[in-house]
C-alpha cells in the first residue's frame, strides 16, 4: 500500500508534526535534545523570553485531563513569545455533538497556527494533521504515544549520562497502557540503547512488545540488576484492582521500586518517573526523594524540550 | 425479453463447462447454452474477449435499511450488488430495529423484489432484538422468507441460550450463521500483535475466535443443529474449523475479502478505512485462510459489505464505525485472490457462486437448483465479466452510497483486476457498465 510516508515530516524530512517518536530518525532527536539545550538558558535568564513565535497563536486542546502536561506547554509557548490560548474540552463539545474534526476546522478558521493536542483515543492527532494546515503537537493520545515526554525522558538520560551506546534502561509497570513507555521505547532504540528492558505482571506487560525491540521481564530482580536508568511508570488508579492487578498493595509489594531493590541496579543509576507518582505504590517515597532520583529536573528539561519541538516544527513548512 | 450473449467463454463451476460458447435466454430463464442458431433475439450481446458466468451468490451484504439510511440505501446498495454481478445475496438482521419481526421481512423482501436489482433473502434474528436472551419467532420469521438465523456481529454470552437456540432451530431444520466471536474477549479495535501494540489500540486476541469455535463446534456436535461460521479471521480458527470437518461436524464457513487481502500492517498511521470487524491479523493468518479458501475448507468468499458514511469514518480509529463497501469489489478480489496464489478459473469463480449457493442449499426453496449455476432450463440469473479490464477502485467509481475501501486506489496505487460488463437477473439486465 502506497501513503506510507512519516506524515510528521515533509518532503524535505523537516519535522513539521510532533506525532510519535517511531519513524522520526535520530538526527532529528538530536536536533531536538540540542536546540533543548539552548532553551535551558533561557529559563535561567530574568527575562525568560525569546522571539520566536512572536505572533503565532499556539492553541492547547485538551480533550482529556492534565494539569502539568499543559502548564509546561503554555509556559514553553509564552517563552517564545506565542498568544497561547488554552481550552478546556475535556469532551464537553464532543457532548454537545460537535466532532473533532469540527472543532479543529472551528479553531483553524481563528487561523490557529499550531495545535497542542491530548486525546483519549489513541492516533487522534494523526487526524488532525490530516485534516489542517496547521502544526500539530501531540500531547499525548490514548495509549499510544507521548512523544515530548519521550524527548525530556531522552534530554534528562542524556545529561546524567551522556551516551546513550552503553545502557541498560529499564521502564518499569503498566507497559500496555502507557503511552509514555511506547515513546521511551522508540527514543531509546532509535538513539541506540543497547538493552531497553520492560519490567511488570504479563497482564500489564504482554509479549508482543518484543516486536519493539525490547526485552520483556516479568521479574523485578531481573529488571532492575545492572540498569543505569529506571524509569517507573504512573499506575492508574482504576487499573490497581480488577482483571489487571489484584490490589495496589501487591503491586508495590512485588515491582514497586524500593530502596532494596533499587540497590540491584547500578550504584549510579537514575531514577525517572513522568509524574505525578503514587508514593508507596509504584515508587517508595524514600526512592523518589532520594539522592537517584531525578524527577523534578525531569520537569525542568521538559519546558525546554518543549521550546525546542515547537520553534523547529514552526520553522519548517508544511 | 429474449437476450442472446454471444462469443463469450461461457464457464459453470459446478458443472465444470468451460467452452466458447453462446447463452441464449428468454422467459427469464436459460433456453440454451451452444449454438442457438435458430434463436430470434431481441437483444444480441458480443461478449467476445469475456466470460460468461453464473451471478455471484453473496452471504454477507448490509443494506443499511431500516434504520441507517444515512449510510446506505435498499435502492443504492442493491444497485452496487448489481454492479459487481451479484444476482443473490444474504444480508444480516443486523438493522435497526433487527430482523425479528415478520413484518419487517416482508417488508424488506417486498421493496427489494420492485427494485429488481437483486435477490435478497435475508437472515432473521436468532433473538430478539439480538440481545442474546430470548429466542425470535422462527416458523414466522422462516415463512416470511428468512433463509436462517443469525446474531450477526452481537456475540452471545449466554452459552445456555445458544444451545437452546440450536436445539431449536435444528427442530425446524434451520441453520444458525455465527460470527465466532467470544463476547468477552473481543471488545478490542484491533487483532493482537506487534501493530496494535505498537499503535496503542485494545485488542482482540485470536482466543476471541478460538474460544466460540470451540464453543459452537461441541454444541453442534450435542444438537445436531447445522451451522455457518461467519468471516473467519484467523489460522487458528482455520485449523479447528477443518478438523470439525473432516469429524463429519456439519459445518460450512466463510471469510470475507478484506480478512484475505489485508494484515494489520495496512493500518498504517491510524487509517480508519482498515478499521474492520473481524479486526485484520497477521500475514501468517492472511496465508491459512487464502490456503482454506482454496482447499475448500472455508467454503465461500463474501464481500461482508457494510456501507459506512464519512461521518462515521473520521473519527480516531477506535471511535470509527467498522466497516466498508464491497459488494461491487467481490468479484474483482476473488480473481485477485485466484491470480496471485496460482487458483484455477473455475476453482476461483466457484468460491463466490456455486459453493455459496451450496451453503445455502435448500433454505433457497425453488431457486436452489439454479442458484450460482448456468444450466440449461435453469433461471438466468448470470453476469458477463471483461477479465482484461482493470479498474481503479475510487469514491466516484462505487454505486454504494458508503464510499470507504482499503482498496482505493488513492491509497493503494493498484487497479484491481475485472470489470463486470453485464448482469442479468430473472432474464431482465439489472445492471450494464457504461461503455468505455
Amino acid at each position: 500500500m502506497l501513503s506510507r510516508r512519516n506524515p510528521q515530516l515533509n518532503a524535505h524530512g523537516e519535522l513539521i508534526h510532533l506525532l510519535s517518536i517511531e519513524g522520526l530518525p535520530r538526527d532529528v532527536l538530536t536536533q531536538i535534545l540540542d536546540t533543548a539545550g539552548t532553551f535551558l538558558s533561557v529559563n535561567d535568564r530574568d527575562v525568560k523570553k525569546v522571539p520566536l513565535l512572536r505572533g503565532k497563536s499556539v492553541f492547547n486542546l485538551f480533550f482529556e485531563n492534565s494539569t502539568r502536561t499543559r502548564t509546561t506547554f503554555e509556559i514553553a509557548a509564552k517563552r517564545l513569545s506565542a498568544d497561547v490560548i488554552n481550552l478546556d474540552i475535556a469532551r464537553s463539545s464532543t457532548a454537545k455533538g460537535e466532532t473533532l474534526l469540527d472543532t479543529i476546522a472551528n479553531l483553524s478558521a481563528m487561523h490557529a497556527d499550531m495545535f497542542v493536542v491530548r486525546h483519549g483515543e489513541s492516533g487522534a492527532p494523526h487526524l488532525i494533521a490530516r485534516h489542517c494546515a496547521a502544526h500539530v503537537v501531540n500531547a499525548g493520545d490514548g495509549r499510544h504515544a507521548h512523544p515530548t515526554q519521550g524527548l525530556l525522558d531522552m534530554y534528562a538520560i542524556r545529561h546524567y549520562k551522556r551516551d546513550f551506546s552503553q545502557l541498560t534502561v529499564a521502564i518499569v509497570g503498566d507497559i500496555v497502557h502507557s503511552r509514555v513507555a511506547r515513546s521511551d521505547i522508540h527514543a531509546l532504540t532509535t538513539l541506540g540503547v543497547p538493552e531497553v528492558r520492560v519490567v511488570g505482571p504479563r497482564t500489564l506487560v504482554p509479549g508482543d512488545l518484543r516486536a519493539m525491540g525490547v526485552r520483556v521481564c516479568h521479574d523485578m530482580a531481573e529488571g532492575m540488576r545492572g540498569a543505569d536508568v529506571i524509569i517507573m511508570l504512573r499506575l492508574q488508579n482504576e487499573r490497581m484492582t480488577g482483571a489487571m492487578l489484584p490490589s495496589a498493595a501487591e503491586f508495590a509489594k512485588t515491582f514497586g521500586l524500593t530502596p532494596d531493590k533499587l540497590a540491584l541496579a547500578k550504584p549510579d543509576a537514575i531514577v525517572m518517573h513522568p509524574g505525578p507518582i503514587n508514593r508507596g505504590v509504584e515508587i517508595d517515597s524514600s526512592v523518589a526523594d532520594g539522592q537517584a532520583s531525578v524527577i523534578l529536573p525531569q520537569v525542568t528539561f521538559g519546558i525546554a524540550v518543549r521550546m525546542a519541538v515547537m520553534s523547529i516544527i514552526a520553522g519548517n513548512e508544511a | 425479453m429474449k437476450i442472446l450473449i454471444e462469443h463469450g467463454r461461457v464457464i459453470d463451476p459446478a458443472s465444470g463447462r468451460d467452452e466458447r460458447s453462446d447463452v441464449a435466454i428468454a422467459d427469464g430463464r436459460i433456453v440454451a447454452i451452444g449454438r442457438a442458431v435458430d434463436f430470434d433475439a431481441e437483444r444480441r450481446i458480443d461478449a467476445a474477449g469475456c466470460i460468461v458466468m453464473p451471478g455471484l451468490v453473496d452471504l454477507a451484504v448490509r443494506l443499511r435499511e431500516p434504520g441507517h439510511e444515512h449510510e446506505g440505501m435498499l435502492h443504492s446498495e442493491l444497485k452496487a450488488a448489481a454492479a459487481g454481478g451479484v444476482t443473490s445475496l444474504v444480508c444480516p438482521p443486523d438493522t435497526d430495529p433487527p430482523l425479528d419481526e415478520p413484518g419487517l421481512v416482508e417488508m424488506l423482501k417486498f421493496r427489494a423484489r420492485k427494485l429488481s436489482s437483486c435477490r435478497l433473502f435475508p437472515l432473521g434474528a436468532l433473538t430478539r432484538g439480538l440481545k442474546g436472551d430470548a429466542l425470535t419467532e422462527m416458523a414466522h420469521l422462516s415463512e416470511a422468507g428468512c433463509i436462517g438465523f443469525s446474531q450477526a456481529d452481537h456475540a452471545v454470552r449466554d452459552t445456555n441460550l445458544l444451545m437452546r437456540a440450536l436445539q431449536y432451530a435444528a427442530t425446524f431444520g434451520h441453520t444458525v450463521w455465527l460470527r465466532p466471536q467470544d463476547a468477552w474477549l473481543s471488545t478490542g479495535v484491533a487483532a493482537s500483535g506487534a501493530v496494535a501494540t505498537r499503535l496503542g489500540l485494545s485488542t482482540v486476541p485470536v482466543a476471541a475466535e478460538t474460544v466460540a469455535l470451540h464453543t459452537i463446534v461441541e454444541l453442534v456436535r450435542a444438537t445436531g443443529a447445522r451451522v455457518h461460521l461467519c468471516r473467519l479471521s484467523s489460522a487458528a480458527g482455520v485449523d479447528l474449523v477443518r478438523r470439525a470437518k473432516a469429524e463429519g461436524v456439519p459445518i460450512t464457513a466463510d471469510v470475507n475479502v478484506h480478512s484475505l487481502h489485508l494484515t494489520d500492517v495496512d493500518i498504517g498511521y491510524f487509517n480508519a478505512d482498515m478499521r474492520l470487524s473481524p479486526p485484520l491479523r497477521q500475514q501468517a493468518d492472511r496465508d491459512a485462510l487464502r490456503r482454506a479458501l482454496a482447499d475448500g475448507t472455508i467454503d465461500a468468499l463474501v464481500s461482508d459489505h457494510n456501507p459506512v458514511a464519512d461521518d462515521a469514518k473520521n473519527l480516531p480509529f477506535a471511535e470509527a464505525e467498522p466497516g466498508a463497501s464491497a459488494v461491487e469489489l467481490l468479484l474483482s478480489l476473488a480473481l485477485k485472490w485466484g491470480q496471485d496464489d496460482g487458483v484455477d478459473l473455475a476453482r476461483t469463480l466457484a468460491r463466490v457462486t456455486s459453493e455459496p449457493a451450496r451453503v445455502l442449499g435448500a433454505s433457497l426453496g425453488a431457486h436452489a437448483a439454479s442458484a450460482g449455476r448456468l444450466i440449461e432450463g435453469g433461471v438466468a440469473d448470470l453476469c458477463v465479466l471483461d477479465p482484461s479490464h482493470t479498474w481503479p477502485v475510487t469514491r466516484e467509481s462505487l454505486l454504494s452510497q458508503g464510499k470507504h475501501t482499503p482498496f482505493d486506489f488513492t491509497a493503494t496505487g493498484t487497479a484491481l483486476p475485472g470489470r463486470v460488463r453485464l448482469t442479468v437477473l430473472a432474464g431482465g439486465v439489472s445492471h450494464e457498465a457504461p461503455a468505455s
